[in-house]
């Protein structure tokens, strides 16, 4: 069983985010949303419709970025929207418009009569961005939009996703850059094992879930033996000590006097921390 | 939801055509390299077994040798044609260019889609057959008009060999592995259904075989037929039998592909 018993509504107009390490069930979610992958059981609107009973009426007002990239290499940039319009139904004229004004958006109409082959990662991520919205879908879903996209890349669809969001647009993504999350999802969740362990606002989860901020020390037996002998609580992370606090001036005060620290430093907490904290360091497959 | 049987009927829209649509304009646009292999191929058979061979063996029953094969030229076109298109063809789109996944993200559903490369695969054979036709015309070895009903059994007998391929597609475990239908059921086939010599010199258990499993058989006692022309009432067996068989793996494909990728 790749999901077991989860539970989420999605609001208007809101970026609603799916985390969690490979494995989670993140794509598995998706799949059931976009009307590919049947439920055992349990109930979904998507849209306000079944899944089950009106797939096709869904999928007409969905725009979906898949993780893979699977853009038609038959087609130019401009082919690929102008076919793919035509499996929504959508007239000749009104596509090849569409398709330039789209083009227009991801900053690719110098490529417009490029065969995609010859288009670089983050150009062809932006092309499954703009085919995702040739039907003014309702609800926009990315599973993992910015996967293996360099800085500048990853920006410009950020920019682009939040000007939709400008728009009217209710976007769901997954991912597993948490400062992507951090930085565009309203609300997210964090997902297990086929579980929601927590769901809020970003800086909700990370408020009650580690603290305002974190203590980052070097590693060393003498500290660790401090620590434990102040009943502070901390968690030991490859070469580092971490203290999540609320009061950052507090504990290095007290690091200083009582531990005698080689380096420590404090930064804000993230979500990633939160992260961590819920789904451990374990590494999956 | 519970899995539907192998063999339970698909709700197939007319959305499908979009899929055949999409494939039909990839094909114009590369017309080049797919109108020539048809002429070269009916040229070559024409050339190496009807006059090469043609010139040793004269006649098959008061028939002219190249006239005999003739219509297996054809048939052989379109098995070839519908049977690679949905197995190399329709196995590079599903797996590499993962294209029926984009598809299905639309308001196609998987039915619709494997239902409209089944159709092209089809749609292939006749172009094929009406690429060949003039050329065999022009050389007089068949019979116009009535050879022109090969055309309607071509898209038949397409849609015949585009539903066995797309099981065959279903089930293999990667495109490699398409090789062994290839080489030890199409080959074979060619040769040993009724093709360059007629059936009745095999051995009778043999040409039971034949008549019971090899569909090209089917299709060539077809289209000897009318490019002869000469009738039988076999005719009507050789219609059922292939009307059954592609209606039973036509379904079978699509409930296969089905199973395969929706998970």
């Amino acid at each position: 069983m790749a999901v077991d018993g989860i539970r989420f509504e999605v609001r208007k107009g809101e970026i609603f985010g799916f985390l969690g390490p490979n494995g989670a069930g993140k794509t598995t979610t998706m799949k059931m949303i976009t009307c590919v992958s049947p439920r055992t059981s349990g109930a979904l609107r998507v849209l306000g419709l079944d899944p089950d009973k009106n797939p096709a009426e869904i999928k007409g007002r969905l725009g979906v970025v898949p993780q893979e990239t699977n853009l038609d290499p038959d087609f130019t940039c401009f082919g690929n929207l102008f076919s793919y319009s035509r499996y929504f139904d959508i007239p000749q004229e009104e596509a090849a418009k569409k398709a330039d004004e789209l083009l227009a958006f991801v900053q690719l109409q110098e490529k417009r009569d490029v065969a995609v082959e010859k288009l670089s990662g983050g150009m062809k991520r932006r092309l499954i961005l703009a085919r995702a919205l040739v039907n003014n879908p309702d609800l926009l879903i990315l599973d993992e939009p910015t996967i293996g996209l360099d800085p500048q890349a990853r920006h410009l669809i950020w920019e682009k996703l939040r000007s939709l969001q400008a728009q009217g647009n209710t976007i769901v993504m997954s991912t597993h850059y948490l400062d992507e999350a951090a930085r565009l999802c309203d609300r997210l969740v964090i997902m297990d094992n086929g579980k929601i362990l927590v769901e809020g606002a970003p800086a909700d989860l990370v408020k009650q879930h580690v603290g305002h901020e974190m203590v980052e020390v070097g590693k060393s037996a003498e500290v660790i033996a401090c620590l434990r002998d102040l009943g502070i609580p901390f968690e030991e992370t490859g070469d580092a000590i971490q203290i999540a606090t609320d009061s950052s001036r507090e504990i290095a005060r007290i690091l200083l006097e009582k531990c005698k620290p080689e380096k420590f430093t404090t930064r804000p907490a993230t979500l990633e921390d939160v992260f961590l904290k819920l789904t451990g360091r374990t590494l999956r497959e | 939801m519970t899995m539907p049987s192998l063999l339970s009927v698909p709700r197939i829209t007319r959305r499908a055509g979009k899929v055949w649509h999409r494939n039909m304009v990839v094909f114009i646009r590369t017309w080049q390299v797919n109108f020539f292999p048809p002429l070269v191929e009916a040229l070559l058979y024409l050339f190496a077994i009807g006059l090469g061979i043609g010139s040793y063996v004269h006649d098959i029953n008061g028939i002219p040798y190249v006239n005999f094969i003739a219509p297996a030229i054809l048939a052989i076109a379109v098995m070839n044609s519908a049977f690679f298109e949905c197995t190399y063809g329709s196995y590079v789109r599903m797996y590499y260019q993962k294209s029926f996944d984009a598809m299905i993200a639309t308001p196609l559903s998987i039915e619709d889609v494997i239902a409209g490369e089944l159709l092209w695969g089809a749609t292939r054979s006749v172009i094929y057959v009406i690429i060949m036709l003039p050329v065999l015309a022009a050389f007089g070895v068949i019979s116009l008009p009535l050879a022109l009903f090969v055309i309607p059994f071509g898209f038949l007998g397409g849609l015949m060999f585009a539903g066995i391929a797309m099981c065959f597609t279903a089930i293999s475990p990667g495109i490699d592995t398409l090789n062994y239908p290839s080489f030890l059921f199409i080959t074979p086939m060619a040769l040993f259904s009724g093709t360059f010599f007629p059936l009745t010199l095999m051995p009778v258990f043999l040409q039971y075989i034949a008549f019971a499993i090899l569909p090209l058989t089917h299709l060539v006692a077809i289209m000897r037929m009318f490019t002869l022309p000469s009738f039988s009432w076999l005719i009507l067996v050789h219609f059922a039998w292939m009307v059954v068989v592609t209606a039973f793996f036509c379904l079978l494909s699509i409930n296969l592909m089905r199973r395969r990728l929706i998970v």
